[in-house]
């Protein structure tokens, strides 16, 4: 239950590098007033990000880009989309992704 | 509704649904994704060898699902602590975006409480908080904190009990619990997508994306990677609509 030193030091520095950049552009883009297109353009960030993020999260498996059928990440994709897109819930969502890779992986190992 | 951004107001908080306790029940269909995740994390930085003190300061402190994932991974491979932290800096910049997106809706915020909202932002609560924009055209503080204090508080609980169940469960990926934090990301797409009515253009704009993402990964990292998506993908919707 002890906290070792360089583990401390890796946990101190991770945590002030992860806080600047999320307070940094709050604290100061709040004192001035944005060009409209400016706003524009980040109206479309989070669309992005969300979209970079799954791709990555689908198609790559540690360095290999995979674009297989037996790609379980793929697959388990395609109903987590389809109940997103029917609920617009959350939460369904994530069951439905945990279920089906679950059960993916599990026909595929076997 | 056509051009939500351009109508920002920055309402002082009036309506019953402005509370902090409307921010906490907005977080809730999102708590199954941090818990999974967390509890996932919790189990993969046991198995990296770190002890449930190590695991609770970090999830106190670091707070970023991605990054715990890294850091514990770096730790097995006895990367140094610099190389862990530049790593770690490159990973979360993409948080630059997400703050930048949100600072307009909170203009009418001191630097310091804009610091207290941005100091709990993650991607899924960002996800929820933009969801909140496009349906109302701004963002009320007190909601803001529900939101990011119930997923902290979660995602804390999650990690420590994941690392105390860690010790049984050798194989997360079995169960799908790494999948959750896609599914998330899926579902939040998904749902931004939805509340804008821009459909023809956000679906052309999260196409360019995905193939940036995937094909800068050869040549560089994917945190970058998603950096570098973003900002094209971002600049093409922002041209589209001006020349439509």
């Amino acid at each position: 239950m002890e906290v070792r030193w360089d583990v401390f030091l890796v946990i101190v520095g991770t945590a002030i590098v992860t806080f600047i950049p999320r307070v940094l552009p709050l604290m100061v883009l709040s004192r001035f007033q944005l060009p409209e297109w400016a706003t524009r353009w980040l109206s479309y960030v989070p669309i992005s990000v969300m979209a970079a993020l799954v791709a990555q999260e689908i198609f790559k498996h540690g360095e290999e880009i995979s674009f297989s059928t037996n790609n379980v990440e793929l697959l388990a994709a395609i109903p987590t989309f389809l109940i997103a897109i029917i609920t617009r819930s959350l939460l369904a969502s994530v069951l439905v992704g945990i279920i089906s890779s679950m059960v993916l992986r599990f026909l595929f190992s076997s | 509704m056509g051009l939500a951004n351009d109508q920002i107001e920055t309402v002082a908080d009036s309506s019953d649904k402005d509370t902090f306790r409307q921010g906490i029940k907005d977080c809730v269909p999102t708590l199954l994704g941090y818990l999974s995740i967390g509890f996932a994390a919790g189990v993969i930085e046991k198995t990296a060898g770190l002890s449930i003190a190590e695991i609770a300061l970090m999830s106190l402190i670091l707070y970023a699902g991605s990054a715990q994932f890294i850091a514990a991974g770096m730790m097995v491979a006895s990367s140094s602590i610099t190389t862990i932290i530049i790593t770690i800096f490159f990973v979360n910049l993409r948080h630059l975006l997400l703050s930048a997106a949100l600072a307009p809706y909170f203009r009418h915020l001191s630097p310091l409480r804009n610091m207290l909202v941005g100091s709990l932002l993650t991607d899924e609560s960002f996800g929820v908080a933009m969801n909140e924009a496009a349906k109302k055209n701004y963002i009320s503080e007190k909601w803001m904190h529900g939101l990011n204090i119930t997923a902290y508080l979660n995602w804390c609980v999650a990690n420590i009990a994941g690392a105390f169940f860690g010790q049984w469960i050798s194989n997360p990926e079995k169960f799908g619990l790494d999948f959750a934090l896609t599914a998330m990301f899926i579902g939040l797409l998904v749902l931004s997508m939805l509340s804008r009515r821009k459909i023809a253009r956000d679906v052309v704009v999260a196409i360019i994306a995905v193939v940036i993402a995937v094909g800068t990964s050869s040549v560089m990292s994917g945190s970058m990677g998603v950096i570098v998506a973003t900002i094209f993908a971002s600049t093409i919707g922002m041209v589209m609509e001006k020349w439509k």
